[in-house]
This record gives structure tokens, sequence and C-alpha cells, in this order.
């Protein structure tokens, strides 16, 4: 299948002359859910604002369902809704006038009806006659969702969609673009909150000091990556991981009161067997146990540190 | 063409001024009358006719150039400035939308409004003075394309400012001076020889004669000149334009 978004050797210096990108390559597959994963200032904002038009690249090309972003700009831009980072909007405006602004914008004849279910959609419809400027900052959020999606996009960019937002809105949101997505819609989302990515994504990609280290269907990549842990809870505190069991990969939980053993859920060999052997040999006995797997936390924390 | 980006733009940037129609319209009509009170009856009793006209009269077109000059540049400058400094001007940008629409929503909007204010200190003057309008097609022309000359040139205005400030410094410390200085008030065969020759240089005595011309068939400079110097500041702001959006100035990283 072709790509819906294809970025093609993208970089961006800016004029200060601060490297916001170096070389990027990107496919985006028709009607994923995407996740840009980063530590802030690693490039996400650029990356995007670069295929909506917002920013020029440096160097590269972007084709959006086949059209250059640059010489093809109406048909590439009129695909795409972005959601900012900022809580930019009109704020003397009311929701109604501002969201069918944006679809006039965006070059769609008027359609009230649409609008309306946009906006009910996003449980804004009591509050389409309010100034934006009275709304909380979660209402204000949906409301520049509400414009992004105002024409009809096949392509929705969410920039940090739930940065600031309270827990019940952050599910609220997910719910929001699972829906969109059911609906056809390809969403690519920017977030640093690693659970976003884990909960949503179809694909992960990793992107630290403006480069994209990595992409990976998040299952593969929690697969691959994805380390779990044995916690043993001791009967006896111990001050030293005994000499008998030195070889194993252990640590000492703060306290001593507990082992904690990783092992690579893939080896042929986890080492579990071994390990609980020698512990019965040494004397050691353990009341509890539990296993835990990485996160994409764990994975992420661990891959921005190895390409430091 | 975005034809509906265009109207969006337009209708949007219009309903903006129906919302603060009160200081829109209120505070150009007033100042006006002031100036009529003031330069009108007090002073101008006492000033004989200017070129066979009262003077209460004869200040009218320059008075609505003053008018159409400030009003067409804070106006277009805040339309495009404001975007900018809250942010949403990345709606804009990422709309598939072309610079010459968004000109020609934005200026379109603050020239109609110039326009609209323009006839209605016309009609407030006639309260105060007879009025006579020899050319009401040249009078019309001269208004629309002052209008919209300054509406471009406050938009070049607004996205040089990279604050609100600055927005005031030229229309304060440019514009206003150059009116006073270019003949609103008085004839500039009234000044001595010398001043008569600097004068020429400000861009503004030829837009207030060719107004005032096509009122009264009165003109300290050659009517041609006066429309081609018109034009040719047009011109100028039309190039600015061309170049804040080829080289994405201020507007585009």
């Amino acid at each position: 299948m072709n790509p819906i978004i294809s970025v093609k050797d993208v970089a961006k210096t800016y004029a200060s002359g601060h490297v916001a990108l170096k070389t990027v390559n990107l496919d985006i597959r028709e009607r994923e859910i995407f996740a840009l994963l980063g530590p802030n200032g690693a490039g996400k904002t650029t990356l995007i604002s670069i295929i909506c038009g917002i920013v020029n690249p440096t160097s590269g090309t972007i084709t959006v369902d086949g059209h250059d972003v640059a010489r093809d700009y109406r048909a590439c831009r009129s695909m795409i809704g972005l959601v900012p980072q900022e809580l930019s909007t009109e704020m003397f405006e009311t929701v109604w006038a501002t969201v069918s602004f944006s679809r006039g914008l965006f070059g769609k004849k008027k359609n009230p009806a649409f609008i309306e279910k946009v906006l009910r959609d996003l449980s804004l419809w009591d509050k389409k006659d309010s100034r934006i400027m009275t709304l909380s900052g979660g209402m204000k959020r949906r409301v520049l969702i509400a414009k992004a999606l105002a024409h009809e996009p096949r392509i929705l960019f969410l920039d940090e969609p739930t940065a600031g937002v309270d827990v019940e809105l952050r599910k609220d949101m997910w719910d929001i673009v699972r829906e969109l997505r059911a609906g056809g819609v390809t969403v690519i989302l920017t977030t640093h909150y690693i659970e976003e990515a884990e909960e949503m994504a179809d694909r992960v990609g990793v992107i630290t000091k403006g480069e994209l280290i990595l992409v990976q269907e998040k299952t593969e990549l929690m697969h691959k990556l994805g380390k779990k842990q044995l916690t043993l809870e001791l009967q006896q505190p111990l001050a030293a991981i005994p000499p008998a069991l030195v070889a194993h990969k252990l640590e000492l939980a703060p306290g001593g009161g507990a082992l904690v053993f990783t092992y690579d859920t893939h080896a042929d060999r986890t080492g579990i067997t071994a390990l609980l052997n020698d512990m019965r040999e040494a004397g050691i006995g353990f009341k509890d146990l539990a296993t835990s797997q990485s996160s994409l936390e764990d994975i992420f924390v661990d891959l921005v540190r190895h390409s430091k | 063409m975005n034809v509906e980006a265009v109207r969006a733009i337009y209708t949007f940037e219009m309903a903006r001024w129906g919302r603060t129609l009160m200081q829109s319209i209120l505070s150009p009509v007033l100042s006006t009358s002031l100036y009529f009170i003031v330069f009108g009856a007090a002073i101008g009793s006492r000033i004989t006719q200017i070129d066979g006209i009262s003077y209460g009269a004869f200040i009218v077109p320059g008075l609505i150039m003053l008018m159409l000059l400030t009003e067409s540049t804070s106006n277009a400058s805040f339309g495009i400035y404001f975007p900018r400094f809250a942010g949403t001007i990345y709606e804009l940008l990422s709309a598939p939308i072309s610079p010459l629409e968004i000109v020609l929503g934005y200026v379109g909007a603050a020239a109609t409004k110039s326009v609209i204010l323009g006839l209605i200190i016309l009609a407030t003057a006639s309260l105060f003075v007879p009025i006579r309008i020899a050319h009401p097609v040249w009078m019309l022309g001269f208004l629309v394309l002052t209008a919209v000359t300054f509406s471009l040139f406050g938009f070049i205005i607004g996205v040089w400012a990279d604050g609100f400030e600055k927005l005031q410094v030229i229309p304060m410390l440019v514009l206003t001076p150059l009116t006073f200085l270019g003949g609103t008030f008085y004839s500039i065969k009234m000044l001595p020889p010398f001043w008569q020759t600097v004068t020429l240089f400000n861009p503004i005595v030829y837009l207030i004669n060719g107004f005032r011309w096509s009122f009264y068939e009165v003109s300290d400079v050659n009517i041609a000149v006066a429309l081609g110097m018109t034009l040719g500041f047009l011109a100028v702001c039309l190039l600015a334009v061309w170049w804040i959006f080829k080289t994405g100035y201020r507007i585009k990283a």
C-alpha cells in the first residue's frame, strides 16, 4: 500500500542556526494512528509544521497522497487538519464562528449540519455561542480539534493533544481519536507521554535531537525491546548479593528486602530456573514473587540514553 | 482560486468590525466633527476663502483623507497582526490558500471599512458645510484607491510589527505628520516658496490634492501627477507584499 504521507530526506535548520531536524525519512500509512514520541525540543513540532506548510524545510521533499506539499499545496493542505500544541484561539469569537471560519478557510462550502455534528461529537454543542475566552483549557483544546475537523480532513495532526489536560479529558480525547480512525482518518500525534503512545498508537516513531531513531509497530517494539523483571520478596533481608548468586543479573532492592532479576523474554533460556535452583542451594527463601514487563517508557528512556 | 477562503476571511474581518462598531465608527466621526467645530467654525470663520471655496468646505477632502489613511492603516495592520500575536496564524499558513487570497480577504475587508467610513464622514461633513462634488466618479475612484493602497500599507506594517507599540509607531510618527503637513488644512500655495518645494516630496500632498480636485476642481499639483503618485504608491505596496510572501518574512520560519 502506498503511504499517505511520505517524508524524504527532510532537514531543517532555523535562521538562528539551530538544527531542528537532521535528515528525516518517514512514511505514514493510511488509516493508522502514528505516535511521534520524543522529549521536548526533539523536533516533533518542527516536523509536523513542515508537513502542514507552516515551516519551510531546509531540504527534502514531502508528498501527501502523491502530491508534493510545496508545488501542490492546495491539494495537500485540504486533506490535512492540524491541532496545534498551543491553545491559540480567536478569543473574542464564538465557538460557532471560529469553527465555521475554519471550514471556509479550507475551501469548503458552508455546512451547518456538519459543523453541528462536529460540535456535538466533541461535547461543544451547548457552548457554541460562547466566546472562546470564557472556556476552560480543556474546552479550548476541543475547539481546536473542532476547527481542525471542520473541513472533513483525511489526515489529522494532533500536536501534544493531551498536554495539560486532566485524566478524564485525556481518556475522552483518546476515544475521539479512535472514533476518527474508525471513520477512516489517519491520525498522527506527537506526545511525550509514553502511556499515550502505548495506549493509542499502531506505530511509534521515536525522535530525539532532530533524528528519527526508530520507527516500529508498537507491539513489535514492545516485544523486541521488552524486558521482564522478576521481583522476589525475600523472607530475610540481605545486606549484599551472596557470592553464590553473583553470576546472575541481579539487583538488590533498596533495604535488601527483595531481589530483582532482569531477563529477556526472547532468549532461549531466561535463567529463571537456574536462579531459583541456586537460591535454594544457598538457602535463600522468598515469600512472594512478581514479574513485570518494561513499559514503552523504559524502552524510550533506554533509546534516548543510547543515542547520546 | 479558493473563493470560500476569501469569503471566510472577509466576512470574519467584517464581523470583527461589526462587534466593535461603536469605536470603529463613532470615534472617527466624533474626531472629524471636532475638527469641523474647531477649524471650520471657530477658526475658519476668520479665514478668507481658498481658491474661491469657503474654508470649512475646503478642508473636507483633506479631513476624509486623514481619516482614510489612519483607519485603513490601523485596521489592516491589526487584522493581520492579531493572528500573529495570538498564534492563530498557524491556521492561515496551513490552509489551502494562496498569498493573493489572504491579501484579498484582509485588505479587501480593511479597504471596505475605510470606504464606508469615508462616506460616513462625508455625510457628517455635509451637515456642517455645503459640499459640492464636481466629479463623483473620480471622488469614489480616489477614495477606493487610497483605501486599498493604505490597507496594503497597513498589512505590511502588521506583518513587520513585533509588538503592539510598533503598530502605532508608523501611523503616529509618519502618517499623521505627513498628512497634517500635506495640505489637509491649507493650500500649499499659502507656504513660502522654499517650503512649497519641500512639501512636494510629501506623497500625501498628491493624495489630498487629487481627492480635493474631484470635489472642487482645484489642486495645488497637476492632477495626472497626483493620480500617478497614488498608483505608484499602490505599486510599491503590492511589491512589498509580494516580497513578504515570497520570502516568508516574519510569517514563516
